[in-house]
């Protein structure tokens, strides 16, 4: 059983919700970043997305490509985000971390070196935007079998047709896209979501957590009550561009993920 | 037979959108069952006769083709060397190629119910032809260029405003065709409802390479009729520009098979290909990776950070190129090289004096490699350049480089 298994595992024993905290790595430079992911667990984060830096997000707003921006323009790389991954989990044997970025970097490391290196770092998951189920042989299938979790999304796009297609090669858990369009752009009603996300639990036996569009602990809540978990990226990696500290931060983290928990 | 198909270089891409390893679908899944879609009404418009009479009336009436193919005398005597034909893709209707491709996407928005176009622009003339259909048809259209470009390309600007286009400056990134590639994708995800993307090169997800490449190959397709009309034979050279490679896909495509003929595409040199990547040479200068749907080759650093191009020419100042190139360049069946911005600039004087024509700075690059081997090679030895589009949107950055003050009362009115 993977690390994202067992923590879903554990949630519904507890009967709890997800909740699962999006940041860029390295943003704004790696010593920042590496001291908010060692405060997520205790700020109440069940899963890490730990976004990898790529100069071209094309699936995000501009507080993501920021992010991206200023923790590139610090030296980031791929390596060092594993290198991130890795010293967190030298002090953290639970809390999974999923990966999200963009194919490119990975490409150009080489996806079977990458794969050992991320497994090596303790990598527990991989959410990569730009691969469709019609590109699975590019990564998809590699990383399963490293024992890595592919982590799909599904968008409102993805219709009754087309949903096995998205679901067949996916594990782990399912990433629901809750609106057509960017990262921390419009917002999430947890009523256009709730269907959606009984379809996808149906015809997954996967959890659904839902993501884009969440911004505040009363979203996280509502939209954790419809779904198996709430995700925030773009609200959390705001109040860091904003230039509050690491610990104020870890403090909106902790009001989102009660939030979602009170669901 | 079934083996000649099987040799053919015509057969690209296979059902995954792939051409040997290049291309694809790397999109997310909110635009996958766009582009699916998209795929099949392609391919449906592609057999319907009525789809082709209606791009065959347009190209013929509103655009202006056939384009001549124009034997450049002065200029081939200048070089003394190989006889040198200009394909003149400038004189269409908006002064590029570009309306060529514009036209096939527009007319299969409207087959598609789509109410909104969008696009994305480097120099400004993919915008303006995009402008310039959705003006004619009635439709929305917005365009996404680099606040770079909007600067050094003012009057296409203007030009796409008069036309009842929004032109949206984007400011992400360092601000070129890149990024408003980045832009638009980014506005396709968010309304995905109502809204066409107009992809103006060779790349993109699958189907935009291929049915771009169709739309383009009437430039081809005319150049043989033409060239066996005046010559009774096949060119020995074809010679284009590429920065994503529309115009030179347009022409090489119809002459893949025809294995006498040579193939020459041309990428930005910028300021050398060197390391400090003061070039747009996807090809000479990159190598493989995924950017805007596609496998192929890009700038990009050691990390798979997309490197931003330099070129003096705004249309060809992009990081990667269509998926096709690459194949043929891994295949060897046609090659590429590259010309500095001086290079191009010294093409671009020279052309105006022998010729009479005012080239863009892209075709300007087309026509210093010309330029390169014609001399050398002998008067019964034919090239043919495509002349794809005219200079008038670049005098601006043309008197700049050349040290010509442009800024008086009169060059002001016109930013």
């Amino acid at each position: 059983m993977t690390r994202i298994e067992q923590t879903f595992k554990k949630l519904k024993a507890d009967n709890k919700k997800a909740f699962v905290s999006y940041i860029m790595a390295g943003d704004p430079d790696f010593k920042t970043s590496l001291e908010l992911v060692m405060g997520l667990p205790d700020a109440g984060v069940d899963i890490i997305e730990l976004g990898l830096p790529f100069t071209d997000p094309m699936a995000d707003g501009p507080t993501i490509q920021l992010a991206g921006g200023r923790s590139l323009d610090n030296g980031m790389t791929l390596l060092k985000t594993l290198e991130l991954a890795k010293k967190f989990r030298e002090k953290n044997d639970s809390t999974p971390i999923v990966l999200m970025g963009y194919y490119n970097p990975i490409y150009s490391h080489g996806v079977e070196k990458f794969l050992i290196d991320a497994k090596a770092a303790g990598v527990d998951g991989l959410i990569v935007v730009d691969l469709p189920p019609e590109e699975d042989d590019e990564l998809c299938i590699p990383a399963q079998a490293a024992g890595i979790n592919f982590i799909r999304l599904a968008t409102p796009t993805t219709d009754e047709h087309r949903l096995p297609k998205v679901l067949q090669n996916t594990s782990g858990f399912v990433y629901y896209v809750s609106i057509t369009g960017i990262t921390g752009a419009a917002e999430a009603e947890a009523r256009d979501v709730g269907p959606e996300v009984a379809r996808i639990q149906e015809n997954s036996g996967l959890p659904v957590v839902v993501g884009f569009g969440i911004n505040t602990p009363q979203k996280a809540k509502a939209i954790a009550e419809v779904a198996d978990g709430a995700v925030v990226g773009s609200a959390i990696v705001s109040e860091l561009a904003k230039g509050k500290k690491v610990s104020e931060v870890l403090g909106f983290v902790k009001s989102l993920a009660d939030g979602a928990h009170s669901a | 037979m079934a083996n000649d198909l099987f040799n053919s270089f015509m057969n690209g891409p296979d059902e995954k959108g792939r051409f040997g390893k290049f291309g694809g679908r790397f999109v997310s899944e909110t635009l996958m069952p766009l582009i699916l879609e998209l795929e099949k009404q392609y391919e449906k418009a592609k057999t319907d006769q009525s789809f082709w009479s209606e791009m065959d009336d347009l190209w013929t009436n509103y655009v202006g083709r056939p384009s001549p193919l124009y034997f450049a005398e002065r200029l081939t005597n200048h070089l003394g060397g190989a006889k040198i034909y200009f394909k003149r893709d400038e004189l269409n209707h908006t002064g590029a190629h570009k309306i060529n491709n514009v036209l096939g996407q527009i007319i299969l928005a409207k087959r598609m119910g789509k109410t909104r176009i969008i696009a994305e622009t480097g120099a400004g003339q993919h915008g303006v032809a995009t402008a310039t259909v959705c003006a004619k048809f009635g439709l929305k259209c917005v365009v996404y260029m680099g606040s770079h470009d909007v600067e050094r390309q003012a009057p296409n600007v203007f030009r796409m405003k008069l036309l009842g286009a929004e032109v949206v400056p984007v400011t992400s990134g360092r601000g070129t065709l890149k990024d408003a590639m980045n832009d638009a994708l980014r506005d396709w995800v968010t309304n995905v409802r109502d809204t066409f993307y107009c992809i103006g090169t060779v790349a993109g997800p699958h189907p935009y390479p291929a049915m771009v490449r169709d739309f383009q190959s009437i430039i081809g397709k005319e150049t043989k009729q033409q060239m066996h009309n005046v010559e009774g034979r096949l060119p020995d050279t074809l010679v284009a520009a590429i920065g994503g490679g529309s115009n030179a896909m347009g022409l090489f495509y119809p002459f893949l098979d025809d294995n006498s003929v040579e193939i020459i595409g041309v990428e930005a040199g910028g300021k050398g290909v060197n390391d400090k990547m003061e070039h747009c040479a996807s090809l000479t200068g990159g190598r493989p990776g995924v950017l805007h749907g596609n496998r192929t080759y890009l700038l990009q650093n050691d990390d798979g950070q997309i490197m931003e191009g330099f070129s003096i020419s705004a249309g060809l100042d992009y990081p990667g190129i269509g998926p096709e190139h690459a194949w043929l360049h891994e295949i060897g069946r046609a090659k590429y090289v590259s010309i500095t911005d001086k290079e191009a600039l010294e093409a671009f004087q020279l052309s105006c004096t022998t010729e009479g024509i005012i080239p863009a700075l892209e075709p300007s690059h087309a026509l210093a490699h010309v330029m390169k081997i014609a001399p050398d090679l002998p008067s019964n030895h034919i090239i043919c350049m495509n002349m794809c589009g005219r200079g008038d949107k670049d005098i601006f950055t043309v008197a700049r480089h050349l040290g010509f003050d442009m800024s008086g009362p009169e060059g002001r009115n016109m930013e």
